[in-house]
């Protein structure tokens, strides 16, 4: 008697992992199968920057075509790229453009789409101080190291007039890989040799100085408290939360303070490649300004499911147009026209017949 | 019939205590299997090493691994005495409407989610921190545990807010097992004349085993602790005696690098990190069991301070 209630126990237990390993499988063919108009389900992953506008655009979208559903997982953009090439997801996001090597090692070419813009801003917390310049150059000391306090000459030159403390800099940065940090040093390694040369450029650095903040919110939390501080942050964090931050010279010479309109202004100036893979740091133009970037959505060119490849393209193309007027008020900087017209091109190479 | 429901019933028992196994082999093979070129790259060097940079393909363990025992060590001396008080109090002297909410409230420091001990951290903790460095002369900053800019982040509030943390679980098992001593042990303590203290103290004596338990749960605890931890420690990869400088751990460069670690060999060398947690951990579990097997062979007691206590105890 006993020994049959065990065994009944056992067989149930294992009736139940199979349902439950087995579930998910099949999904994914029978959506391939799923003739168009009916439900279609696409799974992301990626960066955690764009994850605000994206929710919006997936929820407003659904809105509009109520039968398909995008979810997006924001896991950061390394996941995001790993999850792609093992096509785990159907597509990817990423802060920075895939490196040559991970694209070859993908199991199929790779298409970047630029959907919005976003920025990195300097903070800083000087009792008394308001609107502070920085040069590249001098953020790029500062981070090596190398200046140290803040009555440094280098300082005191980009700001004339300011009275500054002889207090020593606390240098913040980002505890955790990040594409904010990526988009601060590309920067950074562009006006220094030097920090190219020591530093480097990747979403995780060797610092050689500094104190690690988990998050923009661990590096403004530990640069609102710590007098002297210096750290950096994404522009739409700094924006949301009312924390000051400081203009950067941009390579006309000009100190811009970053907003949504001069970040598209870097974005108009530059020149684009035709894959998209392309940093925009220490843009030249009028009113640009130097440490923006892009944020790309990533599709296979030849989609192993056509329904859900067709879906993506158009999603894409509604996100280029009609979608960038989600952008401002999120904190985000919309593409500029030139940019959104050549991504419509590009959308025509994705296979999905 | 009866035989064949007991085989039954211990096979079924027997497979569930084999799943455990399972479960620590798998994750032993699995963290192998996907380091292993990191393993293959740096072999030994990778946990004699300090350099961590993921431009250059450097990739090197101690840091961390100083870091991690830096801290739990560091928390553990001082969560014991604290957690150990709290346990005698609630089972030996406190009255008893007391000890219901005392117990309650020392648990409830359980249940609060990492990262708001993490926020508490940045918010309370290292203003704190940040003042007592300031406020320390320059005769004692001269020495090398105290050494470090002002700025809060750091081994110190690490080490704190991991003492905090640790504290309930330390306590809780410690006082479960104090409660477990027989009413007759303190009872003969008593008859023989001891007074409170010494009686407590055989109590203390014959839970042993289960109080060095308490605190090598509350090590482990220490040692796998992140969010909060990377929160407040300000994650730079350092070996200093310093109780004032940044360092790190290796629970805290997994969570903060793995998202965002592109190309094979960064990838390897972060799980090869959790590799060496394993390990460690691994290690300093089986030095518990060691020790609570070694006491619990001592058949005469240490206590030659307390004659009757020690006679009750025995």
């Amino acid at each position: 008697m006993m020994i049959r209630r065990y065994g009944l126990a056992a067989c149930l237990m294992a009736a139940v992992m199979v349902a439950a390993c087995g579930g998910n499988q099949p999904q994914t063919s029978e959506q391939g199968a799923a003739a168009p108009g009916s439900p279609v389900q696409i799974n992301g992953a990626g960066a955690t920057f764009p994850n605000p506008i994206y929710s919006k655009w997936f929820a407003e979208y659904h809105k509009r075509h109520p039968e398909i559903q995008i979810n997006y997982q924001p896991i950061g953009s390394g996941g995001g790229i790993r999850q792609l090439t093992s096509r785990t997801v159907f597509f990817g996001a990423s802060d920075m453009p895939m490196k040559d090597d991970d694209l070859k090692a993908a199991p199929g070419p790779i298409l970047h789409f630029p959907t919005v813009l976003g920025a990195v801003v300097p903070i800083y917390n000087l009792m008394g101080v308001t609107d502070l310049k920085f040069t590249g150059p001098l953020l790029a000391d500062i981070y090596l190291g190398k200046v140290k306090k803040w009555n440094d000459p280098a300082i005191a030159k980009a700001n004339p007039g300011v009275k500054l403390p002889s207090t020593d800099i606390a240098v913040v940065h980002r505890s955790e890989g990040s594409g904010t940090t990526f988009i601060f040093v590309d920067y950074l390694a562009k006006v220094s040799p030097e920090f190219k040369d020591k530093v480097g450029v990747n979403a995780s650095v060797n610092w050689p100085t500094g104190i690690g903040g988990k998050g923009n919110e661990g590096v403004a939390g530990l640069v609102s408290q710590t007098p002297g501080a210096l750290g950096y942050v994404e522009l739409i964090y700094a924006l949301q939360n009312n924390i000051a931050f400081g203009a950067v010279q941009n390579a006309a010479g000009d100190f811009v303070k970053a907003s949504p309109d001069a970040v598209t202004k870097a974005a108009a100036g530059a020149n684009i490649p035709e894959d998209f893979r392309v940093s925009i740091t220490n843009a030249s133009g009028a009113g640009a300004y130097p440490i923006s970037s892009f944020t790309y959505l990533l599709l296979y060119q030849e989609p192993t499911d056509k329904v859900q490849g067709k879906a993506m393209v158009d999603f894409v193309r509604w996100a280029a147009a009609d979608g960038q007027k989600f952008a401002t008020e999120l904190g985000y900087a919309p593409l500029p026209q030139n940019v959104a017209a050549q991504e419509l091109k590009s959308l025509e190479k994705i296979k999905v017949s | 019939m009866g035989d064949r429901g007991d085989l039954g019933f211990r096979l079924a028992i027997g497979a569930v205590a084999l799943l455990v196994v399972a479960v620590v082999v798998g994750i032993g093979v699995l963290l192998v299997r996907q380091s292993w070129l990191s393993i293959q790259e740096f072999g030994v060097r990778f946990w004699l090493t300090r350099t961590w940079d993921p431009v250059a393909g450097e990739f090197g363990a101690l840091a961390f691994v100083w870091g991690t025992l830096y801290s739990s060590i560091l928390a553990l001396l001082i969560a014991t005495p604290i957690a150990l008080g709290i346990a005698v109090f609630i089972s030996e002297l406190s009255p008893v409407v007391l000890r219901g909410p005392l117990t309650f409230l020392t648990e409830l420091l359980a249940a609060i989610p990492s990262i708001v001990y993490g926020l508490w951290g940045i918010f309370v903790l290292i203003p704190l921190v940040r003042s007592l460095q300031a406020a320390t002369p320059e005769s004692i900053k001269a020495l090398p545990f105290f050494s470090g800019p002002p700025f809060g982040v750091g081994m110190l509030s690490a080490g704190l807010i991991l003492a905090v943390m640790v504290i309930p679980f330390t306590s809780s098992v410690a006082r479960e097992v104090l409660k477990t001593v027989p009413v007759a042990q303190r009872e003969a303590a008593y008859a023989l004349g001891a007074t409170r203290f010494e009686a407590i103290r055989a109590a203390m004596f014959f839970a042993r085993t289960g109080i060095v338990g308490a605190v090598m749960l509350g090590f482990g605890r220490a040692l796998g602790e992140t969010m909060a931890v990377t929160m407040v420690i300000g994650n730079r990869p350092n070996i200093t005696l310093s109780l004032f400088e940044q360092q790190h751990t290796m629970a805290a460069v997994i969570a903060n690098e793995f998202t965002e670690a592109t190309g094979d060999l960064y990838l390897h060398a972060l799980i090869e990190i959790g590799l060496v947690l394993f390990v460690i951990t691994l290690i300093v579990n089986a030095g518990s069991r060691v020790l609570i097997w070694a006491m619990g062979r001592t058949r005469t007691p240490q206590l030659a301070a307390a004659p009757a206590a020690a006679g009750a105890a025995a």
